[in-house]
Order: structure tokens, then C-alpha cells, then sequence
């Protein structure tokens, strides 16, 4: 058996059922963003309920079809932390910035 | 049945060998180019809500019908292809060479379609006066944030469909493991990813109504 042994052994992964549950699932909650764009919300709360979803369907992928449910808890401390410190780090310059243009603003 | 390789990385952590995430590091460096990759498109996003924020006269130039009911059915179109992924690693997982590699094909369709449905998206914005630098309803800004956003995601989406042709054919082959399967398999999800943010900021938060 070749080095590879151990790769192809480890993961037993998702059952195609729960895949396709997920899918349906990614598939049904893009068909409510569709319906609330076509609903004409006010903008922030549009774009508030749009990112809630959009990271729920990133942790169904994430989870699921990129299987790190089934990974050692390290990767998932390894790799989402410091993603997520880095985003943090871009909102901190990004909103106190992006409030003051918005006051500037011509109205 | 592990040679001393595989078992090496399996042992425990004072040995000298061990791999702290029980993978390869094939996957592992994918894991972390996904990372750093998923950062320059938050980058790419959040310069956008600023350019966004900034400029009162943003266009709002998606109707529902047709630039809408386009754009979600170019996202149906990802998601399924994200599907027949999850069948070829499953195959591939299991040995089964030939379906992995036809599963691999309905992915390249499925990266295929989305492409050409999006440039024929692109090829509708230009006829109708958008540019880069340019565009008849407002702010000239907005030509470079769509293109330079949905842009980079479609040259990712050919980028993908490259690699599941490579690792498609060398896998038929047997040159390739399922462990490189699984590895094409994380680079096409995060594709998938990178559009469930890309659609809702960019198509949805500017429907012409």
C-alpha cells in the first residue's frame, strides 16, 4: 500500500443523503435571498439578513462538502481564527472610516 | 499494512514524525491557500461596501427579470457542480476510478456552464455602455468593482476547471491518489463558497426595482 494509504482510510465523510440534504438546503436558503431581493427590503436589514445567510450556507460548505466536520478540531482552530482575526482587523479600519464618509456625504 | 512513511506521520507527536492534523500536506497547504485566498476576496468585498458607502449614486442596474432569475440559475449551476464533487471524492474515496472520473466531467460541465452563462451576463452589462472605467447610470466606480470582483471568482472557475482536467485525467490514469481528488475537491467548494458571498453583495444588494 502506498503512502497515500492513510489519506484514502481517514475520512469516511458525510452519506451522499446527508450531502444532498445539505445541498437542498443550500439551494432553498438561495431562493430565500432571491425572494427577499425581490421583496425590496430596506437596505440594511436586506443586507444584514444577506450576510447571516451567506455565512450560514459558508459553514454548510465548509462543514459538510469540504468535510472539516469530519477533520481534527485543530485544523478548525488552526485555519478559522485567524481568518477571522484578519476580517476583524479590516472592519476595525473599515467601519469607523466608512461612517465618517457616510456623514460627509452631499445630501 | 501502513509503510513506515504513512505510519510515521500516525505516530505520536514526541517521535519526531507526527502530523498534527492527521492529513497530508498536499491538503493541508490547500486548507491554507483556501485561508489566504478566502482574505483577499474579504478584502476585495469590504472595498467595495466602502466604495460603496462612499458614493451616493451607486447603480442599482439588476431587474429581476432577466438579470436575476440569470444570476441565481448561474448559481444553481455552481451548486450543483459542487454535488457531482462530493460524488467524485466519495467515488474516488471508495476506488471506483471510472465514476470519479465522470463526476469529475459533470464538474467541469457544470464550471463550463457557469462560465459561459456569466460571460454572456458580462457581454449583456458592455451592450448596454458598462466599462471598467465607465457606465451610463452612475458612478464610474462600479465597472471596476463588478468586473474586478466577479472577474477574479470566473478566472478561479477556469482556473478549477483546468485542475479537474488535470486531476480527472491523471487520476483515470492512476498517476493520481484520492487524497489529489479531495484536495481538487476543497479548491472547487471554495469556488462555491466565494459566490454565495459574491451573488447576495453583488447581484442581490443592487436589484433595480
Amino acid at each position: 500500500m502506498n503512502t497515500y494509504a492513510h489519506a484514502e482510510e481517514a475520512h469516511a465523510g458525510a452519506s451522499v443523503g446527508t450531502n444532498l440534504a445539505i445541498w437542498i438546503g443550500l439551494v432553498a436558503i438561495t431562493g430565500l435571498e432571491v425572494f427577499l431581493a425581490y421583496e425590496a427590503l430596506q437596505p440594511a436589514l436586506m443586507l444584514t439578513i444577506l450576510i447571516v445567510l451567506s455565512v450560514v450556507k459558508a459553514g454548510m460548505i465548509m462543514s459538510f462538502f469540504m468535510h472539516l466536520k469530519y477533520e481534527r478540531f485543530a485544523l478548525v482552530l488552526l485555519l478559522v481564527p485567524a481568518m477571522i482575526f484578519c476580517i476583524c482587523m479590516m472592519l476595525i479600519f473599515f467601519f469607523p472610516e466608512a461612517f465618517r464618509l457616510l456623514q460627509m456625504r452631499p445630501h | 499494512m501502513h509503510d513506515v512513511k504513512t505510519d510515521s506521520t500516525l505516530s505520536s507527536p514526541w517521535s519526531g514524525g507526527a502530523s498534527p492534523f492527521a492529513m497530508g500536506s498536499k491538503k493541508l497547504g490547500m486548507w491554507l491557500f483556501i485561508i489566504s485566498d478566502a482574505l483577499t476576496f474579504s478584502v476585495l468585498l469590504i472595498a467595495y461596501s466602502y466604495s460603496r458607502i462612499t458614493n451616493p449614486d451607486w447603480p442599482r442596474p439588476f431587474p429581476i427579470n432577466p438579470a436575476i432569475i440569470f444570476s441565481t440559475t448561474m448559481t444553481v449551476v455552481l451548486l450543483a457542480s459542487s454535488l457531482t464533487m462530493v460524488m467524485a471524492v466519495m467515488a474516488s474515496q471508495r476506488g471506483d476510478r471510472k465514476k470519479t472520473v465522470l463526476w469529475m466531467v459533470a464538474t467541469m460541465a457544470g464550471g463550463l456552464l457557469f462560465t459561459g452563462l456569466h460571460l454572456r451576463e458580462w457581454l449583456h452589462l458592455i451592450e448596454e455602455g458598462a466599462t471598467i472605467a465607465h457606465n451610463p447610470w452612475g458612478t464610474p466606480l462600479f465597472g471596476a468593482v463588478f468586473f474586478g470582483i466577479t472577474g477574479l471568482h470566473m478566472t478561479h472557475v477556469m482556473i478549477g476547471v483546468i485542475y479537474l482536467g488535470i486531476v480527472a485525467t491523471g487520476y483515470g490514469r492512476g498517476k493520481f491518489s484520492a487524497e489529489d481528488v479531495e484536495v481538487n475537491g476543497l479548491y472547487w467548494h471554495f469556488v462555491d463558497l466565494v459566490w454565495m458571498f459574491v451573488f447576495p453583495l453583488i447581484y442581490l444588494m443592487s436589484v433595480k426595482y
